[in-house]
């Protein structure tokens, strides 16, 4: 790997020459653990790790469930309460992998907007977020197809609903949502595709994690700051940097550990909180709940599919451009993965020079009204789709696709950033109240408080 | 400031989103102080009884438990039967098809209950894991961090909810019901008060059956609950003490970078 200059494994014995020319295995996993990591990262930045324990708790669990589960129509609903009720801890290993899929998307949104703040996107680390958008949009994916398991009343709708949009693409959207669900129906031919596709589709996220954390070892961590390790010589590097272990894993493993008292008290004392109550009843294909609601994490997306009905005036210019091609439905299937396909495009929409957001005092703002439009639109989501949520939905889907199209272009030009520490070690000195090395004492006066 | 808030958001989004808002559920739920409530609340193993007596009595007459096996009375956590009472509690009360005798015979504790006798009694194995009683505040569900979901209110307040009126549509009669969702349902009041005899003489009030009889069904759909509470309990405890370990030994790795001294 490339990269910041730092030092390498040497085999020494005869031994370990031996198996270096070989398999240089022991050098590769030296360089990922002993990646010079910028010093000053917050605690923000705990939450890779979450994420990495997050899907090999999934998968760990996942496949202890699969020896008890059947997924069969008839079956499925019987072979949970099987798990809940016969299996030796299979109440835990359920309730920690229903509640484990919830961590998930609480670590990976808290992920998403770190990066979006401290500007985490930007080059050279494009490569890095797309792979990340990627991995994001797979887990939706898992997360959808695994809630269908159970073969409850929300699995059953969810799955209808959720199928059906694809149903909404003119002219071939119904042949791709047959093709989906295998017949005319959610049915078994369903349940069966998708209990195949929930079991690989977390190994293609783990190849992808790996491309992701060899993407940001070639470019460096991002760092509060947003301004550059020194890599002029490894000295220099040396000054703003310190080896991921143990100082980065010690550190992200008491985040997690803090994590993990809040996870599990939520599986030990209330590990149906995040659930639907719906889904304890049997899927019924003759009983359509009375509100088909996704889970919490979909939500915001929910809210933006729903946001642009027949009555919205684009929606009506749209219809009329298209010769009545695009409907107010398709339109909301494109609204929804045009929200993400915009903030996936973030690094080419915000024209800033700045990287962090902390420099940006305009930004700043914005970026938490992105926040507080991102929780409005999950409590909408799960709304009924009436007013005065209606409205609300489309103000809060608008500014949305600002914050990305309009807002970032615009105010990198107009914004004045607020001054910048010249390197990594003035951030940290300046916040530690430490001297900087002699070379740097002048700096250190001028930078700014945090 | 900013830093505040992104803490209080991010706080937010873990204890946030709740998905309570839709199930069916209608009128006011009162909350009810179970005693299975909390992190450490726990089954009233007096309270099952009584409540599995009610429902053999009056539930099952058409509705089912077909997920319920009946040993499971006997486990330790639930009503506890010994094990004689079990099986002779399967063989006194239900019938079960056996495909190898090609006949009906008395019930064993390895058979689950029956399922519903009557069409259209749902199954309430996991009734009480079904239904939301609390939805707010705004549809948020962050009220059942403090109530629960409310699924045996939702029981109680269904068995209470019944005002004495009645109509007939399409020939079927419904019954007025404040606690449910559209109002009129179509299960006759199943519980007047007095609708069994306890053996140990405890309340057979219509509220004191309503709350037994619910708390029996929170036990017959989460039957491992006070297990697994136990095992929060266990993994809290452990996980703090790790986490302080942690946080001791990176304050101990990195106070020579930060320039503090070390005190040990």
């Amino acid at each position: 790997m490339s990269g910041i200059p730092h030092d390498h494994y040497e085999p020494k014995t005869g031994a370990e020459k031996w198996l270096n020319s070989r398999l240089p295995i022991v050098g590769l996993i030296y360089d990922v653990i002993m990646i010079p990591t910028p010093k000053n990262l917050n605690w923000w930045w705990i939450w890779g790790i979450v994420l990495a324990f997050c899907l090999a708790l999934q998968i760990v669990t996942g496949i202890v469930l699969v020896m008890h589960y059947t997924p069969q129509v008839d079956l499925a609903f019987a072979s949970v309460e099987h798990i809940m009720r016969d299996v030796n801890g299979g109440f835990m290993l359920r309730y920690l992998h229903a509640n484990g899929a919830s961590l998930f998307f609480v670590a990976v949104y808290i992920h998403i907007f770190r990066g979006l703040f401290y500007g985490s996107y930007k080059a050279p680390r494009e490569i890095t977020w797309i792979i990340g958008m990627l991995i994001y949009l797979l887990m939706m994916g898992t997360a959808f197809m695994g809630y269908v398991l159970p073969w409850g009343q929300m699995s059953f709708w969810g799955a209808t609903v959720i199928t059906g949009l694809f149903g909404a693409i003119p002219f071939v959207g119904e042949a791709i949502q047959t093709w989906l669900l295998g017949g005319p129906a959610v049915d078994n031919a369903t349940l069966n595709r998708f209990f195949s596709l929930h079991y690989l589709l977390p190994f293609v996220i783990a190849a992808l994690v790996i491309v992701h954390i060899w993407a940001f070892h070639t470019t460096g961590n991002n760092n509060p700051t947003g301004v550059e390790v020194r890599r002029g010589s490894k000295a220099e590097a040396q000054k703003d940097t310190l080896p991921f272990w143990p100082y980065f894993v010690i550190k992200d493993f008491v985040g997690l550990a803090i994590v993990l008292v809040v996870f599990w008290s939520i599986v030990g004392f209330m590990p149906n909180y995040l659930g639907h109550p719906d889904n304890y009843i049997e899927a019924n294909p003759l009983s359509t709940p009375a509100h088909i609601v996704p889970e919490w994490y979909f939500l915001p997306f929910y809210a933006i599919l729903r946001a642009f009905t027949s009555d919205v005036w684009i929606v009506q210019i749209a219809s009329f451009l298209t010769g009545g091609i695009v409907d107010a439905k398709f339109f909301g299937v494109i609204a929804m993965f045009g929200a993400i396909l915009a903030m996936a495009l973030v690094p080419w929409l915000d024209t800033s020079t700045v990287r962090s957001g902390k420099y940006r005092p305009m930004f700043k703002w914005w970026f938490l009204l992105l926040v507080i439009d991102f929780f409005a639109l999950m409590w909408l989501g799960g709304m009924p789709a009436e007013e005065p949520y209606a409205s609300i939905s489309l103000v809060a889907a608008a500014y949305w696709f600002a914050y990305f199209l309009v807002i970032l272009p615009i105010l990198g030009v107009i914004e004045k950033p607020s001054p910048i520490p010249a390197t990594i070690e003035e951030d940290f000195n300046a916040h530690y109240g430490k001297k900087t090395s002699e070379a740097d004492m002048s700096a250190a006066d001028t930078a700014p408080a945090e | 400031m900013l830093k505040k808030f992104a803490t209080a958001a991010a706080l937010a989004l873990v204890l946030g989103p709740a998905a309570g808002h839709a199930a069916g559920a209608g009128g006011h739920m009162e909350d009810i102080a179970f005693s299975f409530e909390g992190p450490f609340g726990k089954y009233d193993q007096n309270q099952l009884q009584r409540g599995l007596q009610i429902y053999t009595e009056v539930c099952s007459a058409c509705h089912g438990m077909k997920f319920v096996p009946i040993r499971s009375l006997g486990d330790a956590g639930g009503p506890a039967l010994p094990e004689d009472q079990v099986r002779a509690y399967a063989e006194q009360n239900f019938e079960v098809f056996d495909p190898e005798l090609d006949d009906f015979r008395p019930a064993k504790p390895t058979d689950n209950f029956p399922a519903n006798t009557s069409a259209g009694a749902p199954d309430l194995s996991l009734m009480a894991k079904a239904r939301a009683g609390f939805h707010g505040p705004l549809g948020t569900g962050l009220s059942q961090l403090v109530n629960g979901i409310g699924g045996p209110e939702y029981i109680v307040s269904i068995l209470n909810g019944y005002t004495g009126e009645t109509k007939e549509e399409a020939g079927t009669l419904f019954y007025e019901n404040h606690a449910f969702s559209t109002g009129w349902i179509a299960m006759a009041p199943p519980l007047s008060g007095e609708d069994v005899e306890f053996a140990d003489g405890h309340s057979n009030s219509l509220h004191h059956e309503a709350q037994d009889v619910a708390a029996f069904l929170m036990w017959a759909a989460e039957p491992k609950m006070m297990a697994r509470k136990q095992a929060g309990l266990v993994g809290v405890i452990f996980l703090v003490i790790l986490a302080t370990l942690l946080y001791l030994t990176n304050k101990r790795i990195w106070a020579p970078i930060k320039g503090k001294k070390y005190q040990a």
